[in-house]
């Protein structure tokens, strides 16, 4: 009796010094996380619901925030676009980045030189990026048009500067700027394939095109999910790309969620109303990833 | 005599090459399309930099000509000395170099540690906290930037450098990527550790430190380069213009001077060549980082 209760004591003092040694290890980073990631999300969702201005006077208003979105013509173009995007983004990234990595992935001389390439544009600063592609991109003399007039398209678009291709034209960009780094993903991806499997499948006959669609994407399949889930939750917040690409323009053809949070919140000083729109943002990301996940974990089943 | 011993070599090569030679002539083909297609990639993603670079050494009226030119009629350096006098890059790159420095050491100090608990002490409630932090993942900043900011400005934080130090320092990703490399050192080496008689503050420092340099290296170098690239976070916090950073001092000399094309492409130049040369040099950190993150994480 007296050696198991001493062995309980024990046990209990053991799991107190390493509580106490984890939280001390966890405690600095924690408490800067804490304080600036979830403390931010808790106050997100008081501040929603008041109409919180510049003078920091709040009063508690219920839903009238919501109850204004549903009427605000900006916010829906704004929700409108931010899924056009998306939806262009999304499928043209997660294309380029397997095709780049089933290319990278084969013994071709200089892999190193080009995997290095494809990710450099990921890493460097998006004010020089945005600028030198405004530049590529203008109408009468960039260099884009003029390719495109060279090899016989008389009437090229307007890129940013037309309502209708100004879209197109931040997605350029933006599949330019992501693919190396999801390409690096499904890099990592491919060489978890073991080489046999695409020996028998060559011996029972199988084509290129079979092997890829019965080898290679089954053994992808845990990347491409995440790269989906990464990818979606990148463009649904797309921000500083579109703001210095096209400041949201022209009029309001690129005008997304995340650049109507900041004009209406950070321009115009309504910070209550711009609360409420950042909980619908975090309430389509965080719905979105529930379903991948929910969708994966089935399929997986 | 000596000719002879001289090309036993070259025979040796040439013995080793019917191997690929011998290969059916549909691999062949295949080999030359990847390579057309890997060149035309590579093309399309590394032009605008050449452009970029190209533009900046030209005089102002060179920049757009149809047809384009892709090499400067004589190399015009004087942006690159102009572009001193005509902006305040001096303040800009001192602002982000000590940013970037303060905001690594701190994220992978904190975040080492972090791993460490995380990854090697067991204790109830671990899992449900690293849970939190993964959460995290799923909830864009776009979302929490206002309430962020209103706490910021409540403790006078705003529009001083701390904000940004802040801001950037106790990411989640830092945690995680230190923590995928901890799971890979097996749990013996603690427990023997353990039993030498080190304590776990002892154990963090002598045995997983120094055994994660790899994954030290990869966290500095990408903790870097996101603090140096910040464009968002400045923007919102920095009003003052001696607090400026590179990225938000370029986007004011664009408004400013925006007609003068070269000048400004010398600056963006400027603002991605330290990046550049750490990408260079450290590019095998910055490659293991983003896999191991990427895939576990």
């Amino acid at each position: 009796m007296t050696t198991l209760t001493g062995d309980r004591r024990r046990h209990a003092r053991l799991v107190w010094r390493n509580t106490v040694a984890g939280w001390t290890f966890i405690l600095p980073n924690f408490l800067g996380f804490a304080a600036l990631t979830l403390v931010p999300v808790l106050v997100l969702f008081y501040v929603a619901f008041t109409n919180w201005n510049v003078f920091g006077k709040a009063d508690w208003t219920g839903l009238a925030n919501f109850r204004r979105m549903l009427h605000d013509a900006s916010f829906w173009t704004a929700l409108q676009n931010t899924a056009y995007y998306s939806v262009l983004h999304i499928p043209l990234t997660l294309a380029a980045a397997l095709g780049l990595a089933l290319l990278l992935n084969r013994k071709l001389r200089g892999v190193g030189f080009f995997r290095t390439a494809a990710f450099f544009p990921y890493i460097t600063s998006i004010v020089a990026l945005t600028y030198v592609w405004n530049l590529l991109f203008s109408p009468e003399y960039g260099p884009i048009n003029g390719f495109l007039r060279a090899i016989g398209i008389d009437d090229p678009p307007g890129w940013t500067t037309s309502a209708t291709w100004s879209m197109p034209a931040v997605v350029v960009v933006g599949v330019w700027r992501d693919m190396g780094y999801y390409m690096l993903l499904f890099l990592a991806g491919l060489q978890t394939i073991p080489a046999q499997l695409y020996e028998a499948a060559k011996m029972d006959g199988a084509n290129a095109w079979q092997r890829f669609r019965n080898v290679t994407l089954p053994g992808l399949r845990p990347t491409t999910f995440l790269v989906t889930v990464l990818l979606t939750i990148g463009s649904l917040k797309v921000f500083d790309l579109i703001l210095l690409l096209t400041n949201g323009g022209p009029g309001q053809s690129t005008l997304v969620l995340s650049q109507f949070i900041y004009q209406k919140g950070f321009m115009e000083n309504q910070f209550g109303y711009a609360s409420a729109v950042s909980i619908v943002l975090f309430g389509i990301c965080f719905a979105v990833t529930a379903i991948q996940f929910l969708l994966n974990k089935r399929r997986n089943a | 005599m000596d000719t002879t011993t001289v090309s036993r070599p070259a025979g040796a090569t040439e013995l080793a090459l019917p191997g690929p030679r011998r290969r059916p002539r549909t691999g062949r083909v295949a080999r030359a399309l990847g390579y057309l297609v890997l060149v035309a990639a590579a093309a399309a993603l590394l032009l605008p930099f050449y452009w970029m670079v190209m533009s900046s050494l030209k005089t102002n009226n060179e920049v757009f000509t149809i047809p384009i030119k892709w090499v400067p009629e004589s190399m015009v350096w004087n942006n690159y000395l102009d572009i001193w006098q005509r902006s305040d890059m001096t303040t800009w790159l001192r602002n982000t170099m000590l940013l970037s420095v303060v905001v690594t050491a701190l994220q992978v100090l904190t975040g080492s540690f972090a791993a460490y608990g995380f990854a090697k002490i067991r204790f109830p409630g671990r899992d449900l906290l690293f849970l939190a932090y993964i959460g995290t993942i799923a909830v864009p900043w776009q979302s929490y930037m206002i309430p962020q900011f209103i706490l910021m400005s409540k403790v006078q934080l705003s529009d001083t450098l701390w904000s940004i130090i802040l801001l950037q320092a106790f990411g989640a990703f830092g945690v995680f990527l230190m923590k995928q490399y901890y799971e890979s050192i097996p749990d013996e080496l603690i427990e023997a550790a353990r039993i030498d008689g080190l304590s776990e503050y002892g154990i963090y420092r002598r045995i997983m430190l120094p055994l994660s340099i790899p994954a030290v290296a990869s966290l500095s170098l990408l903790t870097f380069v996101t603090t140096w690239n910040d464009y968002l976070g400045p923007l919102i916090y920095l009003r003052s213009p001696e607090l400026r950073t590179i990225q938000l001092g370029l986007r004011t000399f664009i408004t400013q001077y925006n007609a003068e094309y070269a000048l400004i492409l010398t600056g963006s130049v400027l603002s991605v060549l330290p990046i550049a040369v750490i990408f260079l040099f450290g590019q095998r950190y910055f490659l293991q980082g983003i896999t191991t993150t990427g895939l576990k994480g």
